[in-house]
């Protein structure tokens, strides 16, 4: 083996328009290391891992595989380089098998037959040398997640990539997936392969790899070994500046129960049903949080009891009232407050202009006009006082709002559904896509809102926000709320649960 | 991330971007032309002069301006809902009936401008009559707007064909249209505001409801950007997810919103039956809806640019009428043609410059 750097960069730069993503950035990868790189959203990570890829060309600077400096012109430059990527968004037909996935561009020739017996056999070598057990006629559609992501790998190596570049691949698994997924990837190291592993996650960065860089506003502020260096020092590099990883809460005071789900059921609109007979209260003062896998029904349940879904069956309570058939107009109306998962679909209108924003579903408010009128000085002044209190940038409400970065989308949308005063919120999601920075605000804000003894439900994948900000955690598998536990339950308990073995 | 997301300054979007596009539709039909053997210089004299060499020119691009301002405006409401409305020809040919009505009643009782209030809310109930029922399907039965609305064109043309040739027809006469108005029934000319320039209008139709449009063109303005229902409507039109979650109720919007549209398509009979045959006929709305469309895609759906579209839709109608009947070589079919070139790259092709616009832009800026 040379001593060459499996992959390296040197002075790569990219500019789209005004926006200098990728500044001067200097890297070397070496071989058969799993190599980290964390950074804020927006510093530039996807840039340039595109850039290798062959998705952009760099204005400047240059590519080095193995020592050679090489001109990748478009993705199949890349792959025959040996680059493999698994994207944060699987690229896989979802109604070919395994085997016609892991094919699908490198079929070997006009017939098929030829080329799949051959690749079965390939497909087959892979899957025992590096335990990626999946079956190669399976549907896709019938995968868990977990598998998804390891027929993804499996493609890349199936193209002989010596270099696999991950994006976010522990997003959408269960802590024992992503268990899993981090032993492949040692696998992988061991025989030789070099893995570029791309997460905002530090728990991840400090689990697996042996190196790591961090990335700031396009620029490459530091690399560290691994052993050397702890997630405070990473924590505040990707930053610049201190950061409160902890949430500081007090106990909770919790109070009479304001929002009560008995026997709840949700279909969804192919009447699968999504969410089944779950029942809990959340008192005043308190965060119950819901922890589980994406997909077993927590949307559903937020979705029901913010008036968006129809529940097929079952009470929703607000105070006392029932309010399972109520529209979300009418919901906010009575003081119940939702902060959606997906801001990109329903939080926000994205063409529009932020403080047009800062008024979806209390736009009908006499506050912001009168009769069928808008007031929009009224609405600008609002929208102004809340960018203020809420640090939004940049400050300025005439801005579109698809130009704010997703943590100041989030914020103007908590800023939106907290400063209302609602007396009880329902929050997904709060911090997806979201900054270092921008979480720590968040969360502030959430605590606070229970302290001012607010009624909090409060749904996410992340584990760790669930078991920082909650006071009861919810387990939900399948539609059904499999147990209960206190944040002080260990992480393994939780997970078991989440992927539904243990109560 | 492409150049899609760098914002530009408004005077480049609004102002040079459609100039451009109309330049270079421009040039290739001056290719066309050429191609065919007439000279595109002349052509292009000729399409000027029709259009706007004389006062009588300048009315009758006015007249045929006030009608695809009132489709045009149409069709950008229910747009805004994210609706798309291809029935304006049939809700106009509806409107006819409800502004022939109001004049066949009241013509010989009162002066025109006790009838014209009168006829621009029956033509606006029977347009938004004629949407009803297709906004209701869409709103509660999700049979999707646009087959719905195209269907009810042909309905429309079938049921105004009946009516004109057994109902409304003048016993004894053959052709099937109703009786002529009495000035009480007609929108007057606007001759005193063609004065003012110096113009005369000759024979063109050019009448009062172009100020009518052009007062609904403010109207639908402070509609989509002043009122709650407008920002409902937008809500709805751009993200329908959005406007679940914000709980605006989507039947409800979506009816109002395709009443409204068919309402102002109505209108646009105003034009053509009381200003300028003051009679009901077959086939008067003669596809001014369908130039709508055309005219709310190239004026981006905003009234100041549906306004400015309509103007020049209307020079290409009656400049290019002109100019068939001076170069018979260019027939009315090489208008639409030079019509559909600048639908092509006005409203179709709209970005195509925006990626080297942008360069241009930036690199200005730095130097």
């Amino acid at each position: 083996m040379s001593q060459h750097p499996a992959i390296e960069l040197v002075g790569i730069d990219k500019s789209f328009g005004a926006v200098h993503a990728n500044k001067n950035i200097n890297l070397k990868v070496e071989k058969g290391t799993i190599h980290g790189i964390i950074g804020e959203n927006g510093a530039g990570k996807s840039t340039l891992m595109s850039i290798i890829y062959g998705f952009y060309q760099a204005d400047r600077g240059e590519i080095r595989i193995d020592g050679k400096p090489l001109d990748i012109r478009d993705s199949q430059t890349a792959i025959a380089a040996g680059i493999g990527m698994v994207h944060q968004h699987f690229m896989l037909v979802e109604n070919f098998t395994v085997l016609e996935n892991v094919m699908l561009g490198a079929e070997g020739g006009q017939l098929l037959a030829k080329g799949v017996s051959g690749a079965r056999k390939e497909l087959k070598r892979l899957e025992t040398d590096y335990g990626l057990d999946v079956d190669p006629d399976a549907l896709i559609e019938d995968l868990p997640v977990g598998k998804q992501q390891r027929v993804e790998i499996l493609k890349a190596l199936y193209r002989s990539a010596d270099i696999l570049i991950l994006d976010e691949p522990t997003g959408v698994l269960t802590p024992a997936e992503a268990d899993h997924l981090f032993k492949v990837l040692k696998v992988l190291r061991d025989q030789g392969k070099t893995v570029i592993l791309i997460t905002h996650k530090l728990r991840e960065i400090m689990a697996i790899t042996d190196e790591v860089s961090v990335m700031r506003r396009g620029e490459m502020v530091a690399t560290r070994k691994t052993a050397e260096t702890t997630v405070e020092e990473l924590a505040e590099l990707m930053v610049g500046r201190r950061v409160l990883l902890r949430v500081e809460k007090g106990a909770a005071k919790p109070g009479k129960v304001l929002l009560s789900v008995k026997n709840l059921t949700v279909k969804d609109a192919r009447g699968v049903t999504m969410v089944d007979n779950v029942s809990f209260d959340v008192r005043e003062g308190e965060i119950v949080g819901i922890a589980g896998v994406a997909g077993n029904g927590q949307s559903e349940l937020l979705e029901a009891i913010a008036g968006i879904r129809k529940p097929a069956s079952g009470e929703i309570l607000l105070d006392g009232q029932p309010i399972a058939n109520a529209d979300p107009a009418r919901l906010r109306a009575l003081g119940l407050a939702h902060i959606p998962e997906d801001r990109h679909h329903m939080g926000l209108v994205l063409k529009f202009e932020e403080y047009e924003n800062s008024v979806l579903g209390y736009h009908r408010d006499p506050r912001y006009g009168r009769g069928a009128l808008l007031d929009l000085k009224a609405i600008q002044a609002d929208a102004v006082e809340k960018i203020e209190k809420y640090d939004i940038r940049p400050p300025n409400p005439r801005l579109k709002t698809a130009n704010f970065s997703g943590g100041n989308q989030q914020k103007i949308v908590v800023a939106r559904e907290i400063e209302r005063d609602p007396k009880a919120l329902i929050i997904g999601q709060p911090t997806r896509g979201v900054d270092i920075g921008a979480i720590e605000f968040i969360h502030r804000r959430i605590v606070e809102m229970r302290d001012a003894g607010k009624a909090l439900l409060l749904v996410s994948v992340e584990l760790d926000e669930i078991r920082s900000l909650s006071d009861r955690i919810l387990v939900m598998f399948a539609g059904k709320v499999v147990g209960e536990k206190t944040p002080d339950a260990g992480e393994q308990t939780l997970g078991l649960m989440m992927a539904g073995i243990a109560a | 991330m492409s150049t899609a997301s760098v914002p530009l300054p408004n005077w480049i979007t609004y102002g040079l971007m459609p100039l451009l596009n109309l330049l270079v539709a421009f040039f290739i039909s001056g290719l066309v032309v050429w191609w065919i053997g007439e000279d595109p210089l002349a052509a292009l004299k000729l399409l000027i002069e029709g259009s706007l060499g004389r006062g009588d020119a300048i009315g009758f691009t006015l007249f045929y301006a006030t009608s695809f301002i009132f489709t045009g405006l149409s069709v950008a409401v229910a747009f805004h809902a994210g609706l798309f409305n291809i029935g304006s020809e049939g809700q106009a040919y509806l409107g006819g009936l409800g502004a022939a009505l109001v004049a066949l009643a009241l013509d010989r009782y009162v002066p025109w401008y006790v009838t014209m209030p009168f006829a621009v809310i029956g033509a606006a109930l029977f347009g938004a009559a004629w949407a009803f029922i297709p906004a209701w399907l869409q709103a509660k039965r999700g049979s999707h707007v646009v087959i719905t609305t195209i269907m009810f064109n042909f309905i429309g043309a079938a049921l105004m064909v009946y009516l004109l040739v057994n109902v409304l027809i003048v016993p004894g006469k053959m052709a099937p249209e109703t009786r002529t108005f009495l000035p009480g029934g007609q929108l007057p000319k606007l001759d005193w505001l063609m004065a003012w320039f110096g113009l005369k209008l000759g024979p063109a139709p050019f009448n009062v409801s172009f100020l009518i449009a052009l007062v609904m063109a403010f109207l639908v303005w402070v509609l989509i950007w002043r009122t709650k229902l407008g920002y409902e409507m937008r809500t709805l039109g751009i993200s329908p997810s959005a406007a679940i979650y914000a709980g605006i109720p989507y039947g409800r919007t979506v009816i109002i919103a395709m009443l409204i549209s068919g309402g102002l398509a109505g209108m646009m009979a105003l034009n053509p039956v009381m200003g300028a045959s003051a009679r009901l006929q077959v086939e008067f709305v003669g596809g001014a809806g369908f130039v709508g469309i055309a005219v709310s895609l190239m004026g981006r759906s905003h009234p100041l640019g549906i306004v400015l579209a309509a103007l020049l839709f209307g020079i290409l109608y009656q400049g290019g009428a002109d100019l068939s009947f001076e170069m018979p070589n260019i027939t009315r079919e090489m208008i639409v043609v030079i019509q559909g070139l600048v639908i092509l790259f006005a409203g179709a092709l709209e970005y195509m410059f925006r990626p080297a616009m942008v360069h241009l832009y930036q690199r200005l800026k730095r130097a």
